[in-house]
């Protein structure tokens, strides 16, 4: 039977639940990485090694690596930098991490920028081309930092990747990231006057449709968005019965290109809490032609929880578990694709990132 | 010939390697990259880019804040002390 794990990203370090396929009972390992700020974490397909992104705010950035399921740990910075020299900018933290078709390790960095690595994480390198991109100078941070926070490479294609960048917005290669181009066509910025920018929209997630390599769904600052054309074009979604438009995470069902699911929010101004501090996670299953709310467990009275744009994960099991975590401890889970939750733990510190895992 | 103490959250990230070592180096500079070759990666631990020390660690010769640039004496004492003013919430 295989095993299921939650691996969890907090500013006090990381965490690991596991669990059997039934996904009902949890054990919890932790903290992890020293104690360490983790941003985020996955699991490295070809090797199952865990690889996590953070940084110390004493001894700076780095990706954590564990060949043994969380055992023990080893970490690297080697080539993690934009260089030296008057003006250099130091690299604050890792936001993001993903793994390519070539087996490719990327890195999204605050401030942002993208490196990747050929050797599971020991050993980094620069992808300028981003970072010499014509509109760099005028990239402005949200309210996170200028960060890189998703990278999207394409399942088959190593020359192809999206990344997403606050509050930048979606950028594309298709040339293993010698060039690249906005994708925000579409986007709304609302807190820019005038027509939409080419850059500048506030991306907070996005994610692929299982099998569609060109259709995107994103949760945006402004809005939550479809394109069925890799980025070129969005359409929005925010009309169609959800009760914000504004939110972070967004993840995707593993087999079904039509659903997915989204926590939205209250505006920025108006508390970034679950609406009506009444708690829910909201799935489509036409491609965000309509949303329905699924409540069954949560706190529905006084719940004034907030839900960062990498604490919400899904498995690859049938039914699919779907996982949120709080900025506020909670960990829930769902084992019925979000028909009902249970509350796993309630006390970790502000979860930052969550990654689920079917261990065979 | 120095002697650096390190501060015990550093050493937790590089297990075996001991508190105290002596170590040749002009300078502060020289005395981390020293230390890197003893445990690779201690100065990316230390050092950002500039190069200049990470904004919370404190590096004093023979008492006295020092940087990079500062001249370490034969026979000083070389403490890396993470600063107070680090940390998360």
């Amino acid at each position: 039977m295989p095993d299921v794990q939650l691996l969890v990203g907090t500013p006090k370090g990381a965490f690991i639940l596991d669990s059997d396929t039934e996904r009902r009972d949890w054990s919890l390992r932790g903290p992890l990485c020293d104690g360490w700020p983790i941003h985020d974490l996955i699991v490295e397909p070809s090797s199952g090694a865990i690889l996590a992104a953070g940084g110390s705010p004493w001894y700076g950035p780095a990706v954590w690596r564990s060949d043994d399921q969380g055992e023990t740990w080893t970490h690297s910075s080697e080539g993690l930098t934009y260089g030296d020299g008057e003006e250099a900018q130091p690299i604050a933290t890792i936001w993001s991490l993903a793994t390519g078709p070539d087996g490719t390790v990327y890195a999204g960095v605050e401030p942002a920028g993208l490196f990747r690595s050929s050797d599971g994480g020991r050993t980094w390198s620069h992808v300028e081309g981003l970072t010499n991109h014509p509109t760099r100078a005028t990239w402005q941070p949200g309210a996170g930092g200028l960060i890189l926070h998703t990278i999207m490479p394409h399942p088959s294609d190593p020359q192809r990747a999206w990344v997403g960048i606050s509050a930048v917005g979606v950028f594309e290669t298709k040339d293993g990231g010698e060039t690249w181009e906005p994708r925000n066509n579409g986007v709304r910025a609302d807190f820019v006057p005038g027509p939409p920018p080419e850059t500048g929209q506030c991306v907070h997630k996005f994610a692929m449709a299982a099998g569609e390599p060109e259709t995107l769904y994103q949760q945006n600052h402004c809005g939550q968005y479809r394109s069925t054309d890799g980025g070129e074009t969005w359409t929005d979604l925010s009309k169609n019965g959800v009760p914000s438009q504004f939110g972070f995470p967004l993840v995707t069902h593993p087999r079904d290109p039509k659903t997915f699911w989204v926590i939205p929010l209250t505006e920025p101004d108006e508390g970034r809490f679950m609406p009506d501090a009444s708690a829910a996670v909201w799935r489509t299953n036409d491609r965000g032609d309509t949303f329905s709310r699924g409540d069954a467990g949560l706190p529905q009275d006084d719940a004034y929880l907030s839900v960062l744009r990498e604490a919400m994960a899904r498995d690859t099991l049938d039914p699919v578990g779907i996982t949120f975590g709080t900025k506020t401890g909670q960990l829930w889970h769902s084992a019925d694709e979000g028909g009902s939750w249970r509350l796993v733990t309630g006390n970790l510190p502000e979860i930052w990132a969550v990654e689920a895992v079917v261990r065979d | 010939m120095a002697t650096v103490i390190l501060p015990r959250s550093l050493l937790t990230l590089f297990p075996g390697v001991e508190r105290r070592h002596e170590v040749h180096g002009a300078n502060v500079g020289e005395v981390l990259s020293a230390l890197d070759g003893r445990a690779p990666g201690m100065r990316d631990r230390l050092v950002e880019e500039g190069p200049r020390l990470r904004r919370h660690i404190n590096v004093f010769v023979d008492g006295r804040p020092a940087d990079l640039l500062t001249l370490v004496p034969d026979g000083a004492t070389v403490h890396v002390i993470p600063a107070v003013s680090g940390g998360v919430d």
